[in-house]
């Protein structure tokens, strides 16, 4: 318990959402400079993809509502940070107009040992699929459309109230 | 009260703020959704399958049935697709 509460009040925290692309070295190099107490780091990224089924995608354009969706991840992050001895967490999400092969989003998780960071990782990127107010419309040949929900990211996130 | 609109709700509807004065009946979410729906023909339209709508009471994910007394900005929006 002592443990984890001084985990957490070392805890580097970043949460950004931005239009500009994000470099994933820098920012890791961040989240562990001039620490020494940090064994594990995972990385998840989020790429814009050039098809969907077999559809070509030109362009995702993301939407936000920006104050619930600043205030949403926090949530969660303040969630992941209370359930995992975590060192450091960061979260870089964009907006705006995106191509294939660009970054979409960003989850750094540290910790002392890989299972917490990877958990982590894992719950902090089912919440922002089911519950961070951002919107995905694609760009096809045949026009732009929103793209819709999955059940699937529903059904993700729920797993994690399970345990 | 302040309500915003995003993605395909904001399109159908065709702006994503306003000020809204709804009368004391409606009490809940699921009330303001049936109260916006009968603004005309845009909003039936955006409101025309309650059950996919997403609301958000200052900041804050809601249920239908949960109360909008004291909210300062209830937002409604489609499921979400961000990640």
């Amino acid at each position: 318990m002592t443990a984890t509460r001084e985990a957490q009040m070392t805890a580097a925290v970043t949460i950004r959402i931005q239009e500009a692309d994000f470099d994933i070295a820098q920012e890791i190099a961040a989240l562990t400079k001039g620490r020494t107490d940090i064994g594990a780091v995972v990385t998840f990224s989020g790429i814009c993809r050039d098809s969907e089924g077999d559809e070509p995608i030109a362009a995702l354009t993301l939407e936000h509502y920006p104050e619930m969706a600043e205030a949403e991840i926090a949530r969660h992050v303040e969630t992941a940070m209370s359930r995992w001895p975590l060192t450091g967490l960061t979260v870089v999400h964009r907006v705006g107009r995106i191509t294939p092969g660009e970054n979409i989003v960003l989850v750094l998780t540290a910790s002392k040992h890989r299972q917490a960071a990877f958990q982590a990782a894992e719950f902090l990127m089912d919440y922002l699929k089911a519950s961070a107010p951002f919107w995905k419309r694609e760009e096809k040949p045949a026009g732009t459309s929103w793209v819709d929900a999955h059940d699937r990211d529903d059904a993700a996130a729920a797993r994690w109230t399970k345990s | 009260m302040k309500v915003k609109y995003f993605a395909w709700v904001r399109e159908r509807i065709g702006k994503a703020e306003e000020t809204i004065e709804p009368p004391a009946s409606v009490r809940t979410v699921d009330d303001l959704i049936a109260w916006l729906a009968r603004r005309g023909e845009t909003y039936a339209h955006a409101f025309e399958t309650p059950r996919v709508i997403r609301a958000a009471i200052d900041h804050a994910h809601v249920k239908p049935d949960a109360t909008i007394a004291g909210a300062r900005e209830i937002a409604f929006f489609p499921p979400m697709t961000g990640g």
